[in-house]
């Protein structure tokens, strides 16, 4: 029996899954975003808008269902400033939930700068101090922001894998993959999102059709990442002989990739794979993290 | 600075009364479980179960009855092993976890916002959240009492002297000795945690077991969480590199086609 079984679980669930989700989403459309404005056409503008937006707005909601989860949420600040010596920096290098937290809050800061300069350049700002800061991030500043902040979204997108992986739970402890796996999840969904939403905010054809087939290629490397993140489990897979292993095989495999693969390879219609992936990408979350939530040292112990 | 102290637990010796538990939560003050009204766990003598947030001593019944009359009751008092290297003041993104000057670990509930992260990190499955204070507890090795020269509430109340305190290289002699005395009379017993030399650089709260750890809830080796960093955070760095050669290749080769369609 695998060592990890020995252990806790500590309780990342309701608002822990959801942020994972949302924080991989908007991590990766915010990476799709920085790299159609570096190196794609100004006929990809709006998709660049939109991620941006996306972006800006799922960095914020990952903030709040971060502190809310906390057991003390007022103390959120304690894993960036060390509590008793402020303003000391608090950060551990090797620990993937400190150095995320700063990572988070960074992330949020560039998404809110590109996107305050995506909306100064639709004209859509009023507010005199906002439209300064967002006609200053364009250009030169525009490309070195959305550079930065496309490496922090990538980021963002795998640590989350990173941290689950640098503990001593079952399944997230026994795999080295689930950084590579959550990473490759975050960049398509990113993309599904903004299958769905640039189209509102008037992306061409052109762009949207590079959106999808960059989806089919993020929706191949993950089915990759997972065979090889179950094949590193080796005798451990028969946790997934339980609800969560059918989750995993039926909504994340069937619903959330093959189909989606498939709709992709038909060329048509390209929402409902969008849909789809959204979906697989959510009970990605779920699946891994809920399967190993489930054991708990004293149960194992007394072979219940 | 004092000597490095800590916990030798002789479980060849515990009665199962629970005395520790009692003395713990007493000194400790510790709230009851599910507001005071008892529950039994309906399928061991064993009522507690656990070590969590308002548990930092569990005395464990292992009850290996194969038949009535053919078995065997074996008792160990678990607590947090104050590991010389400790997973969960690894992993603590607030600092509320350190190690104190007696070589024991602590977590300092003013500063723990309650992530969790200990939690999942530690080998043992010490930690849990104390509802009261909203934030991770565990046993402090009775920091507040070591301060003032006194010894930890749980050792002092234990009636057979199966947990005791004093210096970790005094306990480790002692212990040496008492499994030499039992192997002399035939009995399998060895040392989980007593080794510098092995898993975590060995365990300020150590025990003689007459079982495989595993029998005890104790898992073979334990190890620290980092151990997964390098491997895990080069995967994800070469899965985003693909990912973002896959993306540039792509443009690219739209770039060529409308070039080639001008
Ligand atoms: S046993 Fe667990 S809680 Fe105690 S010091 Fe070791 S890692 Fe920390
Ligand atoms: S729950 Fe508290 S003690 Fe545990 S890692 Fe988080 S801040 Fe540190």
């Amino acid at each position: 029996m695998s060592d990890t079984f020995f252990t806790g679980a500590p309780h990342w669930t309701w608002f822990i899954v959801p942020y994972f989700f949302i924080g991989g989403l908007a991590g990766g459309a915010y990476f799709l975003a920085a790299l159609l404005e570096l190196f794609g056409t100004p006929e990809d503008r709006p998709v660049v808008r939109a991620g941006y937006d996306l972006a800006a707005v799922g960095a914020i909601l990952s903030g709040a269902l971060l502190t809310i989860d906390l057991g003390q949420p007022l103390r959120f600040w304690h894993m960036l400033f060390q509590s008793a010596n402020f303003p000391a920096v608090m950060f551990k290098g090797w620990s993937p939930i400190s150095f995320g937290a700063w990572a988070i809050l960074l992330f949020g800061l560039f998404s809110v700068l590109s996107a305050l300069g995506a909306r100064a350049e639709e004209g859509r700002l009023r507010n005199p101090a906002l439209l300064a800061v967002g006609s200053a991030v364009r250009g030169g500043l525009g490309k070195l922001v959305s550079a930065v902040g496309g490496l922090l979204g990538i980021f963002v997108a795998g640590y989350t894998g990173i941290l689950l992986s640098v503990t001593n739970r079952p399944i997230w402890a026994d795999s080295a993959w689930l950084g590579a796996l959550f990473l490759a999840s975050g960049v398509s969904t990113g993309a599904a999102a903004l299958i769905l939403l640039a189209p509102r905010r008037g992306a061409t054809e052109r762009s949207l059709e590079w959106l999808s087939s960059f989806d089919t290629k993020a929706l191949v490397v993950e089915l990759l990442v997972l065979a090889a993140f179950i094949a590193s489990l080796g005798s451990l897979n028969r946790v997934w002989v339980s609800f969560w292993g059918l989750l995993l095989l039926v909504g994340v495999v069937g619903f959330g990739i093959l189909e989606p693969l498939r709709l992709h390879a038909r060329r048509r219609p390209l929402a409902s794979a969008a849909k789809l992936v959204l979906l697989g990408g959510f009970l990605l979350r779920l699946a891994t993290m809920l399967a190993s939530e489930g054991i708990d040292r004293y149960r194992v112990a007394a072979g219940l | 600075m004092p000597e490095p102290m800590g916990f030798f637990t002789d479980t060849t010796v515990c009665i199962g009364c629970k005395a520790c538990e009692v003395a713990c939560k007493e000194w400790n003050q510790l709230p009851a479980a599910n507001g005071g009204i008892g529950e039994l766990s309906g399928d061991s003598y064993d009522n507690t179960r656990k070590l969590d947030g308002i548990h930092w001593r569990h005395v464990r019944f292992i009850e290996q009855f194969k038949a009535p009359y053919d078995g065997r009751w074996l008792m160990m008092s678990d607590v947090c092993k104050h590991c010389v290297q400790a997973g969960c003041l690894e992993v603590c993104p607030t600092g509320a976890i350190i190690r104190t000057e007696f070589d024991t670990v602590v977590i300092q509930s003013d500063v723990c916002n309650g992530c969790r992260a200990c939690i999942a990190a530690c080998p043992f499955g010490v930690i849990d959240i104390n509802p009261v204070s909203g934030t991770a507890q565990k046993c402090t090795l009775c920091y507040d009492r070591l301060k003032v020269g006194l010894e930890p509430a749980c050792s002092k109340a234990c009636p057979t002297d199966s947990i005791q305190f004093g210096a970790i290289t005094e306990l480790r002699s002692r212990a040496q000795k008492r499994v030499d005395q039992l192997k002399a009379q035939g009995v399998q017993a060895e040392l989980y945690g007593a080794d510098p030399q092995g898993p975590l650089g060995g365990l300020n709260s150590f025990y003689l077991l007459v079982d495989k750890p595993e029998v005890y809830g104790l898992p073979r080796h334990p190890k620290l969480p980092s151990r997964n960093l390098g491997k895990s955070a080069s995967f994800s760095a070469a899965s985003a590199a693909v990912l973002g050669l896959l993306a540039l290749v792509g443009l690219r080769k739209r770039r060529m086609e409308e070039v080639g369609h001008v």
